[in-house]
């Protein structure tokens, strides 16, 4: 057992002394006895390192995690390769064990950092300014609605079926206290409805938001939503996978006004969904109501050039209940991740990578359609996942399972409408191997 | 310093009457107390404001603070050069720094406005 | 660590990658014949920098961040303790940060099983019947509680408009009671640093939906009426919220559930020793009693005796406050925490953490103005009143501690203390390194006597001295490719 207390008992009597009591316990002798725990905890006793760490990796053997099994899932979370050299300098205590760069003077890495990290989401996105990180993808989209809210006055979002479900539910949870009204937008073909869209479009509503590619990997009609969403005034919101934009096109050049989503596929690992990145993105007229951290660059007293959190009004520890958001702790060490992993791959590295997802997932897609029994939902565009309808397909994932592969995700839990169809994600991560592996998988147990 | 042509209100604005028309701004005193002001958050044009209720946001480094309009009436000028500026609030609040011209929708509101005097004493009851 | 880093888009070269991927093994197609060339992109404005120029950017960039592995990081509210090693590599392990968070049921046993402990752990540190460990943060972990609290009233048809908060409180506790939709009353602190029970008693009505209590408050005092509180608050049927940014000082001691607190959230990056990552992620768990845990968020962990479960919907619920079941990397590192430390290592934690607070607040008593004198629990608060009134801010001290190699404590908070200088040590720090403190603070002291230029333009030994912030705030350069003129 350790507490990773240093003092010794002497020392701990040299300090009492100058304290001036006898014991620790007169220290907390104003807590009243009626609300003193007079029992110890009832927790296990404390464990040595190399008991704790038995423990832990016991716990981490009951899994199966991907790194044994073959993963075709998706949904937001991706098994994209990690470069070593991401991990080894996330290891670094003066990152990792830093707190919010509040003394500018003595946390210029994390400051530039996040300049940098904001650079970048920009260079990405073609947005003019972009934060220092949400928590995630779902907190982040939440967040985007509330600014497009503030921004026009309105409160009615089109919130359209082909967004993140689960981004869907986050937003439903957080923004009614805010006046928010969330309406939905059917789709069509795994697209947004565009006739719909229109009808439900008004001069009250503030935003729309888009996803790109959307939930099953679609490319939607960026261009003509922009263009319906402006008619009336309201905002474009484009919830975007960061790595796809290596191969499409950055939503400003649609017209977002805001950018959000979800950053894990930016060198983050999976980790059971968590901590990863949400990121937020906007054209400059949003400026001072974006929510959370900022850092900026300027000069210091000797004329050198230094980073600072900068518009530091806007946020909680200074505006409190006017803030433009509640947010405080965010995802630093996930932005550094993601900083380090764009600088390595750099644009080449980021292009190969959004291409091989391209090119991986229509080679499986082309592949699954020679398997007799299968069937395809959509037709159309799309980036790196798909759908797929299989016959029996809960038993069918189950047995895959088995088997070593994850096969992708059933959607009905979302979209009763899609019985026994699967969301199928495939990374650059996925060789031809097993690609031909899931297929012959599939051919065996539909046979 | 309070110049003697002003009206004042107890949130530290300044309102000086040109005709039917109010140009307003925030005191010296105010300027001092919010610091290296970075941002002014003016009205539109057109917007009607009330008198005592929020007309815009000063912003400095450290701090936010609303500013109350000292009068109610419509905007019909805003002094854009702050916008790019901001630091001219804290080198000429009454000068340079006004913030916003109102046609002033009732003159009894402005005549309640505390005079001179009664801000300098005031500001010297305000502490600091 | 005095050298200028260029940023990395200056360190660019085209044409260099730090990054190499197998080749494809079939033959490629043409995207253009499968996404409209509308869609696809030109112009892509990422640097290219080698592995090597890389790695040396971001190894000369942390060199130039002071962390907890650098020296003491007595920055109050923030508990600012030692990040065992250990618990980076658990949270490392593959069959932890290999899941993906739809895979079956059957094959993430463990990390449920963990993450079920982890409640239960959280549950009887706290006294509180029920744990969500979905949010992300302590201010995502107030209005998941903010909102269960209006989820209780709304069930009880309650008609109920304002939080009440103590002037002391953390400022995100106003913010996430606005982002509920509540207005926000603020309460006065006694003479004592407590509540001021009257002033709670003007503003307590029908239309109270609850009350956001720090307990030790931000001065590092244990509100001794706590109980009272809780029996005025829950008189008119409003709930009272327990910020947990202050757990690290009573583990083992005294238990929220046991002091009347409804509903609470937990920091783990505070008191169970996750890492900041410079400000994040944290995760920020939140606990109820029984009366409140059918609204708690989805995804919920179930267990049937043999099996885990993951419960995805619940009548009932507010519904989801992020994506999947949390941040689980942040879970495992505290759980491998708890595990080590066991019940006695948790109080012997926080015993030490107050020793430690009370150590340094009597050694630095004499020199400053200690506004409220008593025994403090895992933090202190004083006042810079006398060296303000000889010209030297509170901000000159704490920037003249950077050169003699500390972090400057949380300075101008809590709000109703002047020129406050807000300190906790924690209780991974040794005497010595608080004589060491002492001593420095001693020196600057003596310095605003002698020397007072040195203490008025410190830092003179940091890679910058202190920034213009009123230029970054007044032409915003927040975007490489968009800076601004001049």
């Amino acid at each position: 057992m350790s507490s990773y207390v240093p003092n010794t008992d002497l020392q701990v009597k040299e300090m009492l002394a100058t304290i001036g009591v006898g014991s620790i316990d007169e220290l907390f002798a104003e807590i009243p006895a009626s609300v003193r725990l007079n029992r110890p905890l009832c927790l296990p006793k404390g464990l040595s390192e190399p008991e704790t760490v038995r423990k832990l990796t016991d716990l981490a053997e009951q899994n199966i995690s991907t790194a044994e099994a073959v993963s075709f899932l998706g949904g937001g979370v991706y098994d994209h390769y990690i470069p070593a050299a991401v991990n080894h300098l996330l290891l670094r205590g003066d990152f990792f064990t830093a707190y919010t760069p509040y003394q500018a003077e003595v946390s210029q890495g994390t400051l530039q950092a996040i300049y940098e990290f904001q650079s970048l989401m920009c260079g990405l996105t073609g947005m003019d300014q972009a934060n220092a990180s949400m928590y995630e993808g779902g907190t982040a989209l939440a967040e985007a609605v509330a600014m497009a809210q503030t921004q026009t006055g309105r409160h009615r979002v089109l919130l359209p079926e082909t967004v993140h479900p689960e981004y869907r539910l986050v937003t439903e949870s957080l923004l009614p206290s805010l006046g928010a009204k969330l309406v939905s937008v059917p789709m069509e073909d795994g697209v947004t409805d565009l006739a719909r869209l229109a009808e439900k479009l008004d001069d009250q509503t503030a935003a729309v938001v888009v996803q790109y590619p959307n939930f099953f990997g679609r490319i939607e009609e960026l261009d003509e939503i922009s263009a319906a969403a402006k008619r009336v005034g309201a905002m474009l919101v484009v919830v975007a996978n960061p790595l796809a934009l290596g191969l499409l096109k950055p939503p400003a050049e649609f017209g977002a006004d805001i950018v959000c989503g979800e950053g894990q596929p930016l060198g983050i690992p999976m980790s059971y969904g968590g901590p990863s990145l949400g990121f937020l993105a906007a054209k400059t007229a949003l400026l001072r109501k974006m929510p959370g951290r900022i850092a900026g660059c300027t000069r210091d007293v000797r004329n050198q050039r230094g980073f600072v959190l900068t518009l530091q009004a806007r946020e909680q520890h200074i505006r409190r209940e006017k803030a433009t958001s509640n947010i405080c702790s965010n995802q630093a060490l996930m932005a550094l991740s993601a900083t380090i992993y764009l600088s390595l791959l750099g644009e080449h590295g980021v292009r190969t990578v959004a291409r091989q997802c391209f090119q991986k997932a229509h080679y499986l897609r082309r592949e699954l359609e020679k398997v007799p029994g299968l069937s395809f939902p959509f037709h159309g565009p799309f980036y790196h996942e798909f759908v797929v309808k299989i016959p029996g397909a809960k038993k069918v994932l189950d047995k895959m399972a088995k088997e070593g592969v994850f096969a992708g995700i059933a959607l009905q839990r979302w979209y009763p409408a899609l019985a026994d169809c699967v969301l199928v994600a495939v990374t650059e991560k996925r060789t031809v191997e097993e690609m031909n592996l899931y297929c012959q998988l599939l051919g065996g147990l539909l046979a | 310093m309070v110049p003697s042509n002003c009206k004042y209100t107890k949130d530290h604005e300044w309102a000086r009457l040109e005709g039917e028309k109010v140009v307003v701004g925030v005191t010296d005193f105010a300027a001092k107390q919010l610091g290296d002001i970075v941002f002014v958050d003016i009205p539109q044009l057109g917007t009607k404001v009330e008198a005592g209720k929020t007309m815009g946001v000063i912003e400095s480094v450290k701090t936010v603070s609303d500013m109350y309009a000292p009068v109610s009436g419509k905007v019909v000028a805003r002094n854009e050069a702050i916008e790019g500026d901001p630091a001219l609030v804290n080198q000429d609040p009454f000068g340079k720094g006004w913030i916003a011209e109102i046609e002033l929708a009732n003159p009894a509101e402005f005549d309640r406005l505390m005079t001179p005097k009664e801000y300098e004493e005031h500001v010297a009851t305000s502490g600091h | 660590m005095n050298f200028p880093e260029p940023l990395i888009f200056e360190m660019s070269q085209p044409g260099t990658t730090g990054f190499t991927l197998p080749e494809l093994g079939f033959d490629e197609i043409d995207p253009a014949d499968h996404i409209p060339g509308k869609f696809l992109r030109t112009t892509l404005p990422l640097p290219s920098v080698s592995e090597i120029d890389v790695v040396r950017h971001f190894t000369r960039l942390s060199r130039k961040n002071h962390a907890i592995d650098v020296g003491f990081y007595p920055l109050g509210s923030c508990t600012m303790k030692y990040n065992p090693k250990v618990n980076e590599d658990m949270a490392r392990l593959p069959g932890f940060a290999a899941l993906h968070p739809y895979q079956p049921e059957a094959t993430v046993q463990g990390a449920l099983a963990l993450m079920k402990d982890l409640e239960y752990a959280l549950c009887e540190i706290t006294g509180m019947d029920a744990f969500t460990l979905q949010p992300a943060a302590g201010a995502h972990g107030e209005m998941t509680g903010l909102l269960l609290i209006k989820a209780y009233h709304y069930q009880k048809k309650n008609k109920k408009t304002k939080v009440l908060i103590p002037d002391a409180g953390h400022g995100t506790n106003p913010a996430s009671a606005a982002q509920c939709g509540y207005e926000v009353v603020t309460i006065k602190s006694d003479a004592h640093g407590g509540v001021d029970l009257d002033d709670l008693k003007a503003h307590l009505g029908p239309e109270v939906a609850g009350l956001m209590l720090t307990n030790p408050n931000t001065l590092g005092l244990f509100e001794p009426n706590v109980e009272k509180i809780a029996e005025l608050v829950h008189a008119v049927d409003g709930l009272l919220y327990y910020d947990g940014a202050n757990l690290n000082a009573i583990m083992g001691w005294t238990r929220p559930g046991d002091m009347g607190f409804d509903v609470m959230h937990v920091n783990l990056h505070k008191t169970f020793s996750t890492p900041h990552g410079g400000g994040g992620p944290g995760a920020g768990p939140v606990g109820v009693k029984k009366h409140l845990e059918a609204f708690l968020p989805c995804p919920r962990i179930a267990f049937d005796g043999k099996k885990y479960k993951v419960v995805a919907k619940a009548k009932g619920s507010i519904g989801a406050m992020r994506t999947f079941a949390g941040s689980f990397g942040v879970l495992v590192r505290a759980y491998t925490y708890i595990t080590q430390l066991g019940a006695e290592g948790l109080k012997e934690a926080s015993s030490h953490a107050v020793l430690n607070a009370n150590y340094l607040m009597a050694r630095l008593k004499k020199h400053f103005l200690l506004p409220y004198d008593r025994f403090c629990k895992h933090e202190f608060v004083l006042s810079g009143k006398p060296q303000a009134a000889k010209g030297i801010k509170t901000l000159d001290i704490a920037k003249r501690l950077l050169d003699y190699g500390f972090h400057a404590p949380t300075v101008y908070f809590p709000l109703i203390v002047e020129e406050a200088i807000m300190i906790e040590p924690t209780e991974t720090e040794s005497k010595k390194t608080l004589d060491a403190f002492v001593e420095a603070l001693e020196k600057i002291l003596h310095e605003i006597e002698t020397t007072p230029d040195l203490v008025k333009n410190a830092p003179h030994t940091t890679p910058v001295g202190r920034l213009d912030e009123a230029l970054a705030a007044r032409k915003p350069d927040i975007n490489f490719f968009q800076r601004p003129a001049g």
